[in-house]
């Protein structure tokens, strides 16, 4: 196993401060490996995942070379020659595991801001401290950027967040984690295979959540409780001012609409199951407000904002990859993580082999999956 | 159970979504309207070639449309005002989006009626208060449906024909507009 810093390099690296994991604790569970603590249904802090994944590592003994950084991987005959910061390695299979978030993706028009404007992503932010006072731009209203808005809320900062798409999800639903009915009734569970729209599902925003001891809701609704200020999804920049679409209420409607869906599967799946008795009456939450008149456009030369944080997703990084498996929009081709070259494998993508290979505990089952797979291919070949 | 029928073609648009995903040259159309000063602020716009799929190609019939603005503006209302031909792109994409849409997820449709109303504060034409802009301060549309199907569905179809309409998007979004002096 190569890895260019450290065990866990990730959550080290390119995390901010205050960030909690938004699975629950007694979710956290690599193979044969399970969170054991007093608090299961509390967040892991970046500190206790890092040594939860460490522990990992130590108790399995895995043959980890660390500061090993892969700078090309290149077909032979007889399989791969993968070139590292430690010398050269050939084997006859890959199992490609660099993440799937190895650089933040922001939009085109950055370098249209005005200079007096900071702009920052989540792999430079560690906290409000960090920021220049007054007003700060939150793009993207997915986990990230919920989070972030409401931390530079709190300290004190006019917020503005920009919203498009998103997945809007309670914390906690019928008196459960919101995460243990994705779990239980199956939805985490369903296939790449039997997912309607494939391309789509991976390139499904996060949802809406924060680990929080209080195990709170953070939809557009506490936000906007809290005083930040809503506008649509950011769509250029003009004159130094930025514009804003218009269309601000549907992608609220759609966000509304498809977790009244989700929760409506979830009450489904209860009833069918008998399990009504041990939860809470089935709720359902007040629609997003849509504000009176949301600004379609931000003159970013006028001072109101001095910081723009982009979170506007993550994009995987196979610069060192030679092989022609990466498609047009930088990602890997695959079918259920067995890649287009032979002897090449993929894990921890996001729905990889089902909806929860995107999260930590999803990688146990697509584990086995894939290299019973590729046992198969070094029996065979 | 009774195939559903609004009379969209689902199939062929699923088709050549599949074939444009491989050929995205091909997904490149031009359309194109030329205008014609008739006197005062009366004008006629005709409408007939565009290009896609690689070549040109011609509606059945040219389509003429006379814009004009009404008396109260001091004019001859020929026709409507050019503005309000917005709000005709976006009724009939909005439309034709749920048309679509329920033809896709199975929901025969009855009726889909709607009524668009754009909210316009004139003195930004007028150059009466810089503050006020020129285009709508905002836009309204109604939809009544009657289909077989519940609320929240076509509260769905609704959501879903915006996500995916031409003009929703142009009327929400900035376009790089250049005019020029040929
Ligand atoms: C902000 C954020 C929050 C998240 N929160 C949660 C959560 O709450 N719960 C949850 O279950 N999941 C969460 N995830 C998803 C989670 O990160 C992934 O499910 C998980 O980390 C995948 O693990 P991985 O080992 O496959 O990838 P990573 O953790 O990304 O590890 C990839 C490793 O490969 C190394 N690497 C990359 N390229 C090279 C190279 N060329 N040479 C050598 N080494 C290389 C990197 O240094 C890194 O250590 C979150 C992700 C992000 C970005």
């Amino acid at each position: 196993m190569l890895e260019r810093g450290e065990v866990a390099n990730s959550w080290r690296r390119e995390r901010w401060d205050s960030l909690r994991l938004l699975t629950p604790n007694w979710q956290s569970r690599l193979p044969g490996h399970r969170y054991e603590g007093p608090d299961p249904d509390g967040y892991m802090t970046m500190g206790e995942v890092i040594e939860f994944i460490e522990r990992f590592a130590t108790v399995t003994r895995a043959p980890v070379r660390t500061s090993t950084n892969v700078t090309s991987v290149r077909r032979t005959d007889d399989g791969y020659r993968v070139t590292t910061s430690c010398g050269e390695i050939r084997c006859r299979a890959v199992v490609i595991a660099s993440g799937a978030c190895n650089r933040p993706a922001v939009p085109q028009f950055t370098a249209a801001v005005p200079a007096s404007v900071v702009q920052l992503t989540p792999f430079d932010y560690r906290g409000p401290s960090w920021l220049p006072d007054g007003g700060v731009l939150v793009v993207g209203a997915s986990a990230t950027g919920v989070q972030l808005a409401a931390e530079l809320k709190r300290s004190g900062r006019p917020v503005i967040l920009s919203v498009g798409e998103h997945v809007r999800l309670p914390r906690l639903y019928r008196g459960r984690d919101v995460l243990w009915w994705m779990d239980a009734s199956g939805v985490w569970d369903q296939r790449h295979d039997e997912v309607d729209d494939l391309t789509r599902a991976r390139r499904l925003p996060s949802p809406q959540l924060v680990g929080t001891p209080e195990r709170r809701t953070l939809d557009l609704n506490a936000l906007a409780t809290m005083g930040v200020e809503l506008v649509g999804r950011w769509a250029a920049v003009r004159d130094g001012s930025a514009l804003f679409s218009g269309g601000l209420r549907n992608v609220f409607s759609l966000a509304d609409l498809k977790m009244r869906r989700l929760l409506d599967t979830f009450d489904e799946w209860a009833r069918a199951h008998g399990r009504d008795a041990e939860v809470d009456p089935p709720e359902r939450f007040a629609p997003t407000q849509v504000p009176e008149s949301a600004r379609w456009q931000l003159d970013l030369r006028s001072g109101e904002i001095r910081t723009i944080v982009w979170a506007t997703g993550y994009r995987p990084d196979y610069g060192w990859l030679d092989v022609p498996v990466v498609d047009t929009k930088g990602q890997l081709r695959h079918e259920g993580g067995v890649v287009d070259s032979p002897g090449l494998y993929a894990l921890g993508l996001p729905v990889l082999r089902r909806r929860k290979s995107t999260f930590i505990h999803g990688i146990e089952d697509d584990a086995r999956e894939v290299i019973d797979h590729l046992t198969r291919y070094l029996a065979l070949s | 159970m009774t195939t559903i029928d609004n009379g969209v073609n689902v199939q062929a648009l699923l088709d050549a979504r599949e074939v444009l995903k491989g050929a995205p040259e091909a997904a490149q159309f031009t359309w194109r309207a030329s205008a014609k000063w008739e006197n005062g602020v009366h004008s006629t716009t005709r409408i007939q070639n565009f290009f896609g799929l690689g070549q040109e190609h011609s509606h059945k019939s040219e389509a003429v449309f006379t814009a004009d603005h009404p008396e109260v503006f001091a004019a001859e209302d020929n026709g409507i005002t050019p503005i309000e031909y917005l709000l005709v792109g976006l009724a009939s994409c909005l439309t034709a989006g749920v048309a679509s849409v329920a033809q896709n997820r199975g929901i025969q449709l009855r009726s889909v009626e709607s009524t668009v109303e754009g909210n316009h504060d004139i003195r930004g034409i007028l150059g009466a208060d810089s503050d006020v802009r020129n285009g709508f301060n905002d836009i309204k549309v109604t939809f009544t449906i009657d289909a077989d199907a519940s609320k929240e569905d076509i509260e769905a179809l609704v959501a879903q024909s915006q996500k995916r309409s031409a003009v929703f998007d142009a009327l929400t979004n900035p376009t790089n507009v250049s005019v020029e002096v040929a």
